[in-house]
């Protein structure tokens, strides 16, 4: 016989999920979800102190992920997750803001937000989780959708328009840590993840792409199988390079193959530590 | 010991845009995020240099949508946040108009309207955003828009809006013009103590039970900030009070509900007007801004005549001054709505005029309306 009171336990997680929030908005198979619990694993080993950190998404599938961080966290207009986190950054630098968000809301509406920050190298996280498609507003093309006889809801005929390297593009724009998964890679993600908020504290952007799947609507409408099936795929077409050891450009990633990996690591000045510098010698001058 | 260079105690000689600036720093701004814009650029080069002085931030923005929504960020950082533009980028802003009514985000926007629609003549003045900032944006809401008449009023009016905009967390629009925004007069800046300054409520409640979007009699709730003990979750999406969405007509109806009701039912503890030679006035001119400055030099010319004319300057735009102009109405015989565009904010006056004439002299013009134009235009 067993002595004494049984013990309840939380989740290991439950300090950063609100549990009052589950569960979650998403389909089912959806890797929005997991992508989530690997951002709080990764919080779990590099924020000291919750109340110092800030998630910011937008519209879409992902643009719903802020609402189950138990962190500060706020829900943007579709596409200005990346300005919104400028302004809480710039105003408090000694937080640590992370924007988790999808492509479309990173990538299209707010694209020229993207660009300016990785220019601007300002200390914040950007997570982007591509989907390659339009989940919340019924499965239209983005600008990630492969190009070719990819179907979605707005290119019957298939897609004719070529595709974002988003790796490509935050890296060129002068993001100083960048790196690719597939939502497969879920302890390297996690990794990634917390390597990248550590980065943003010190050195200046942080971009990671996560490769999500849809099943629902990427899944169904180009016979992928259901979101199983769609992992299998990623397995068998992603390539696992050494860190720092594939140049941006050549990170190729299309469904014939997905190079992952950690690409970009700058040690460069951050855009609100450069600014501390301003304040002070303004604030000391006549 | 440093001076307190965060309020230029004296006498000065500047231009609108540099009041305005001086104003806002006065007011505990601390955060400028803008995009260059004729006519209203030199309130953001004047915050350039004078922000990181009194230890605020400045940033230039990729455009007027990452500015506004900056400020939206900054304000939940915990800083009094601004931007200024003018009609182009105020349209681009009107996104975030909504996104702060909707968060209540305390946020400061000045627009120095210059002659439109669309690129219009940058470098001419106009009056043709007076809707705009109630209209513009989509959805049911109500916001505070303040239109300054001159140089010293700008500098005052800032610190209104920010006190505004923290006590009742919403956008607060000051509607300049290219002519009060350029024009150089003299500005006094009183003393710091003489300078009242509010600030938003902050919660008294445990982290536990602080609710973001609950609200007691007075319909605004507390305003915790990103970086205390109270982690909350703010959205765009209609919310209940803990910030989550909620999707049910109930949720649509109470929120937008008291979003709208905290401004509608303190409109007497919002709305400000200014009256001039109205005491014994047959003719009641109503007018704002820069065409409020005209008409004054029109009553003065027309006081000279013999005339019995005032006027009745709106200082609030928003919530639109309904008792004032029942009551100016009740009194004249005649109100006459002076305003530099084809004819705007006499829809609104005339809703509250009854039987009492009106008549409306506008102008789609770009220079501001001549003094004597409008004496002779209310003498024929």
């Amino acid at each position: 016989m067993i002595e004494g009171e049984l013990k309840e336990y939380g989740h290991p997680l439950s300090e950063w999920i609100r549990g009052d929030r589950l569960p979650f908005v998403f389909c089912s198979g959806c890797t929005i979800g997991s992508t989530i619990s690997c951002m709080a694993r990764a919080f779990d080993r590099v924020i000291e102190n919750r109340n110092n950190l800030v998630v910011v998404s937008g519209i879409g599938c992902t643009g719903r992920a802020s609402g189950y961080f138990n962190t500060g966290a706020f829900h943007t207009t579709h596409g200005r997750t990346i300005p919104f986190a400028t302004g809480v950054k710039i105003a408090n630098p000694e937080l640590d803001v992370v924007v988790f968000s999808g492509d479309g809301d990173i990538v299209a509406i707010g694209g020229n937000h993207l660009i300016h920050a990785a220019r601007r190298n300002i200390g914040i996280t950007v997570v982007c989780v591509n989907n390659f498609i339009y989940g919340m507003t019924g499965g239209q093309m983005a600008p990630t959708t492969p190009k070719g006889e990819y179907l979605t809801q707005s290119t019957p005929y298939g897609n004719i328009e070529r595709t974002f390297n988003l790796v490509e593009l935050a890296a060129a724009s002068g993001a100083t840590y960048v790196a690719r998964w597939t939502a497969l890679h879920q302890v390297r993600m996690e990794d990634s993840f917390a390597n990248a908020i550590l980065h943003a504290r010190e050195f200046g952007m942080a971009f990671i792409e996560i490769v999500s799947a849809c099943p629902t609507y990427f899944g169904k409408y180009n016979q992928m199988g259901d979101s199983i099936d769609m992992l299998k795929i990623f397995e068998d077409i992603s390539e696992v390079v050494e860190p720092f050891t594939v140049s941006p450009g050549d990170a190729k990633s299309d469904l014939t193959k997905i190079v992952c990996g950690e690409f970009v690591k700058l040690n460069r000045a951050e855009f609100t530590h450069e600014y501390r510098r301003i304040i002070e010698a303004s604030m000391k001058g006549s | 010991m440093k001076s307190d260079r965060s309020v230029l105690t004296g006498i000065h000689y500047v231009m609108g845009n540099e009041a305005i600036a001086e104003g806002a720093i006065a007011a505990g701004c601390r955060f400028f995020a803008g995009y260059p814009i004729t006519p209203s650029s030199e309130i953001a080069e004047h915050m350039s240099k004078r922000l990181p002085q009194v230890g605020g931030s400045f940033i230039q923005m990729e455009d007027e949508i990452a500015s506004s929504v900056a400020c939206i960020g900054a304000s939940y950082a915990g800083k009094k946040a601004m931007t200024a533009t003018s009609g182009p980028g105020f349209s681009l802003m009107l996104e975030s108009i909504g996104l702060a009514v909707m968060t209540e985000a305390p946020i400061v926007i000045v627009n120095a309207m210059r002659a439109s629609p669309s690129t219009g003549q940058p470098t001419k003045t106009g009056q043709g955003d007076v809707m705009q900032p109630k209209w513009g944006s989509h959805g049911d809401y109500e916001i505070i828009t303040l239109a300054p008449y001159s140089v010293q009023e700008a500098f005052d009016m800032m610190i209104d809006a920010f006190n505004l905009s923290e006590r009742w967390r919403v956008p607060v629009i000051v509607l300049a013009d290219e002519t009060i925004v350029h024009l150089k007069e003299k500005l006094i800046i009183p003393p710091r103590e003489k300078i009242r300054l509010k600030n938003r409520k902050v919660p008294r409640t445990s982290p536990e039970e602080y609710r973001p979007f609950k609200s007691n009699k007075d319909l605004v709730p507390t305003m915790a900030i990103f970086g205390s003990q109270y982690r909350f979750y703010a959205s765009g999406l209609t919310h209940d009070e803990r910030g989550y969405p909620d999707m049910t007509p109930e949720a649509q109806y109470r929120l937008v509900k008291r979003l709208n009701d905290k401004i509608r039912t303190n409109r007497d503890k919002i709305t400000r007007v200014d009256q001039f030679m109205l005491e014994d006035a047959e003719i009641g001119i109503v007018s704002y801004g820069i065409s409020a400055r005209s008409a004054k030099g029109a009553v003065k010319e027309g006081r000279r005549r013999g005339m019995k004319i005032g006027m009745l300057r709106l200082r609030t735009i928003w919530p639109f001054p309904e008792e004032q102009i029942r009551d100016l109405a009740k009194r004249v015989k005649r109100v006459v709505v002076v305003e530099l565009n084809y004819g705007q904010i006499i829809h609104e006056v005339d809703r509250f005029t009854g039987s009492t004439k009106i008549d409306l002299i506008a102008r789609p013009s770009s220079e501001p309306i001549h003094p004597l134009e409008i004496l002779e235009e209310i003498q024929n």
